[in-house]
């Protein structure tokens, strides 16, 4: 039983980070038709972007206040990173999907080259809080703290994405923009500032997976973004392209299955992970036309 | 172009590339050492084998619209399945092409006959998500016959001689070359047949093909299993040009390494993926050298770090090609009349049909 | 006096079709304008057009300003209302909130006039537009249009698939429209037209081929050959 729940709590700590690169890739893609192939790499950026604040940050005596500062750069420097490939690179490109496309995958190559080229291939240990690697006993299992911090993480993004997503003027704008872009502008409504916001948030959050993924790993290299970006490719798809809940669902399907698969027959986890979304788009190959937000 | 003229050039072509061989001098800087040097024509073999790959991804992506993101799936298959057969089975070389060709027949079979049942975004999915599971499969090293994250070296016994060693490059110089002018052949004399024809028509306007009456899955997965196939067999070659597999060549990053290739060539062109596959591999390897060399590590650091990545040059040309010279550069010389035409195409049938198309932004 | 919208020459390529094909035509400021011609003769093509929806050449003016290499929104800005051919509500969004997302920014919504026009949508507000029946969508699309005040509507076949009663009360909203809006108005129903239009302008072939008063339409041949048997109402 507690190994059932040790592994249950972990494959929720990991659908964390699969949502959370996930629903950008999926808010990206119902809004503007892109698959954003360098979604990984704001996710490096901002996972070396808090590695290297925090190194700066010596002056800060607690590691946690340092932590929380150097994470919060962290985000910031992805989601503005983020903002930028969107103004410069996929803008000008508006409406050729395929250039655009392209374009995120030659970033995605350049991107992942350069942090190797600035901070070499091996990996960087990630100096996180102690507290962050104890364990609390739940029953008769004992938990390691991070876990926690990442499902709070993931939940709190999700919530307040959907409040974003409800309540906002943008938020009704990228709901009305996922199902018909064109009625939207016809509504007199600049819909490229959403596309400039969907990135940004996108950004934020594949940021904030790269950390979490920094304080899971306890340390950080340049393919992370690639590796974790395929499973959230696979979660978009299972869970509805432009559905957030869609993410949330499928990540949390995905991390479950992958780690009790894992656990139970010898580490084919992975596979297993192929083989639901094969057998869930040939049942309904319809989910990749999902629109709602 | 006189059509006799049309068939000489590429056969005069060939003529001298099958010479190179036998070239002792260099071309200063391009090349390691003398043309008929091993480490030149290692490089220029391998520049063939990705010309043909390259050519046999664009009969997928720019000749029928099928952006598939595992190609690398049945490169990576023809290099391990004959490695395996030869080193961990010890079956002689012919008995291990033959398994490796029926892999390379029956693989696509089955997983395009799954992933054509989706098209555009979701068969890219799909077809990652193969090729993931391929490159798992070797990270898992089921039996100790793939190696895991080490590269497997193949058991040179039961490899032809005549492709082991220094001094027999230029046989796989030559093979190599005979690859990439087979992958031409067959490529290009599909693509002007009639089910050429149809595939073609498929990428500009599917639904208009299947209202007369021809059933389009079969000829895209006819397709599908042709392009695999050739690189399947590009895979054995690569094989013996490294002595073995490694893991590199089963990931996502060497897909795209090919869609790299093929855009940077010419989309939809014949040529343009055969200049790409080989100007990539070249630029790659030598990028290194130029990298390493005295000029770039006396540059200031800002400079020198990302000049000496060659993923990061390759990565950013990619971007300003896609930018200024969407027909890649065979689309310099025709302007992009096919490439760009067809990128067009597999936009349309990639996008989702909102009802209103083309806000004009 | 000019025309409040002036259109000269106007050109749209579709792939290798030449949809319209140097398209002239005036909407005078006040009352409906009705454009009519057979299907597919570019009617819609023309209002997408217009609105920068699709890539087109020629000159376009609203009140003497070039708008022709504008884009969508901004057109929109200046004061153009658009109901779609297929209503093209946002089905996963309320009724309220179609209507909240159309009003445009730092204008007063005419809610009481949509409501007045339309009293479902206050009582659906917080039903989904997709569940919404067809004359219901279409009651969303035109009051969206409404809220704002525009200097043009542009009107897409708003009878279209409706049932004969609804088509009545489509007909009864434009009529109360055209009292003090202005609109160019896409509509097949010859019986609306007669209605409600001030001139009419037929297309075909991509081109202009007749403008008018309404009472032309009383000529059959005329309507014969411009726009078909089925067209006789």
């Amino acid at each position: 039983m507690s190994t059932f729940l040790l592994l249950t709590i972990t494959g929720l700590g990991l659908a964390a980070m699969y949502f959370l690169v996930a629903s950008g890739l999926s808010l990206i893609y119902g809004l503007m038709g892109v698959l954003n192939f360098a979604h990984g790499a704001f996710l490096t950026v901002g996972a070396y972007a808090t590695w290297f604040a925090e190194s700066k940050l010596g002056g800060i005596s607690s590691l946690t206040w340092r932590f929380v500062l150097a994470s919060l750069i962290g985000l910031l420097v992805g989601g503005i990173f983020a903002a930028l490939v969107e103004l410069v690179l996929i803008r000008p490109l508006y409406l050729r999907h395929i250039e655009q496309v392209l374009v995120t995958v030659g970033l995605s190559l350049a991107t992942v080259a350069l942090v190797q080229g600035i901070w070499g291939n091996d990996p960087r240990l990630y100096a996180v809080p102690p507290w962050l690697h104890e364990t609390t006993s739940v029953g008769s299992a004992s938990i390691p703290n991070d876990r926690w911090i990442e499902i709070a993480a993931a939940l709190l993004v999700l919530a307040g994405l959907k409040a974003f997503l409800r309540y906002t003027r943008y938020g009704l704008i990228i709901r009305a923009g996922v199902e018909n872009r064109a009625m939207v502008t016809a509504l007199g409504i600049d819909v490229r500032k959403a596309f400039t916001l969907v990135f940004a948030i996108g950004g934020v959050a594949a940021s904030l997976a790269g950390v979490l993924s920094g304080v899971y790993f306890s340390e950080v290299d340049p393919g992370r973004g690639t590796s974790l970006l395929i499973f959230a490719f696979i979660v978009v798809v299972i869970g509805g392209l432009g559905s957030i809940t869609g993410s949330a669902v499928a990540s949390v399907v995905v991390g479950l299955t992958q780690q009790y698969v894992n656990y139970y027959s010898s580490g084919i986890g992975d596979l297993s992970i192929v083989l639901v979304l094969a057998l869930v788009l040939l049942a309904r190959p319809a989910s990749l036309e999902g629109r709602t937000a | 172009m006189s059509k006799a003229l049309r068939l000489l050039v590429p056969l005069a072509l060939v003529g001298l590339l099958a010479l190179v061989p036998t070239f002792g001098f260099g071309l200063g800087g391009v090349f390691p050492g003398p043309l008929s040097s091993p480490g030149t024509l290692q490089l220029l073999a391998v520049c063939f084998v990705f010309s043909g790959v390259a050519l046999s991804y664009d009969l997928l992506f720019g000749f029928t619209g099928l952006l598939s993101f595992g190609h690398a799936l049945y490169f990576a298959a023809g290099a391990y399945v004959s490695a395996i057969a030869v080193t961990k089975w010890h079956w002689s070389f012919a008995e291990a092409c033959l398994v490796t060709a029926a892999v390379g027949l029956v693989l696509p079979a089955i997983v395009g006959w799954i992933s054509l049942r989706t098209s555009g975004i979701a068969f890219a999915m799909v077809t990652l998500a193969f090729a993931q599971a391929g490159e798992i499969l070797v990270q898992k090293d089921p039996h100790g016959w793939t190696g895991g994250n080490d590269s497997l070296g193949y058991d040179y016994h039961h490899v032809p001689a005549i492709f082991v060693g220094v001094f027999n490059t230029k046989n796989l110089y030559w093979l190599a070359l005979g690859y990439a002018v087979v992958v031409f052949s067959i490529v290009a004399w599909t693509v002007r047949s009639s089910p050429g024809h149809v595939l073609q028509a498929i990428r500009e306007n599917e639904r208009r093909v299947e209202v007369l009456g021809l059933r389009t899955r079969r000829y895209k997965l006819l397709a599908f299993v042709l392009g695999s196939f050739l690189a399947t067999a590009g895979g054995v070659i690569y094989m013996l040009a490294f002595n073995g597999a490694s893991p590199g060549i089963t990931t996502p990053d060497f897909t795209l390494m090919l869609l790299v290739m093929v855009v940077l060539g010419g989309t939809g062109t014949l040529w343009g993926p055969i200049l790409g596959g080989a100007l990539y591999w070249y630029a790659d390897q030598r990028l290194v050298a130029v990298g390493g060399s005295h000029a770039i590590q006396s540059l200031p650091s800002v400079l020198r770090t990302p000049l000496s990545q060659p993923l990061f040059v390759l990565g950013v040309l990619f971007i300003l090609v896609v930018f200024f010279l969407p027909g890649g550069v065979v689309g310099l010389a025709a302007r992009g009349r096919a490439g760009r035409r067809g990128l067009r195409r597999l936009e349309d049938s990639l996008r989702r049909s909102p009802r209103l198309e083309g806000e004009g932004l | 006096m000019p025309a409040l919208l002036e259109v000269r020459d106007l050109h749209v390529h579709l792939g290798e079709s030449h949809v319209l094909q140097g398209v002239d035509l005036d909407v005078p400021a006040g009352g409906i304008t009705a454009l009519l011609g057979r299907n597919g003769v570019g009617k819609t093509t023309t209002l997408r057009a217009l609105l920068g929806l699709m890539p087109r050449r020629g000159s376009v003016r609203l009140d003497g300003d070039a708008i022709e290499r504008e884009a969508t929104h901004r057109i929109v800005l200046r004061g153009l209302g658009y109901v779609p051919e297929d209503r093209d509500v946002f089905a996963g969004l309320t009724v309220d909130e179609n209507l909240k997302l159309a009003v445009r920014d730092g204008e007063d919504a005419r809610y009481d006039l949509v409501y007045d026009l339309f009293p479902e949508l206050k009582q659906r507000g917080r039903q989904r537009a997709g569940t919404l029946s067809g004359g219901q969508q279409q009651m969303v699309a035109i009051g969206r249009a409404l809220l704002n005040r525009n200097r043009l509507l542009l009107i897409d076949e708003p009878t279209k698939g409706l049932a004969p009663a609804l088509v009545a009360d489509v007909a009864r909203v434009l009529e109360r429209v055209a009292e003090s809006e202005t609109a160019l108005l896409v509509e097949q129903n010859l019986a609306v037209v007669r209605r409600l239009a001030g001139a009419i302008v037929v297309l075909d072939q991509g081109r202009v081929v007749h403008t008018g008063p309404p009472t032309d339409l009383d000529d059959e041949a005329l309507v014969h050959r411009l726009l078909g048997v089925g067209h006789a109402a």
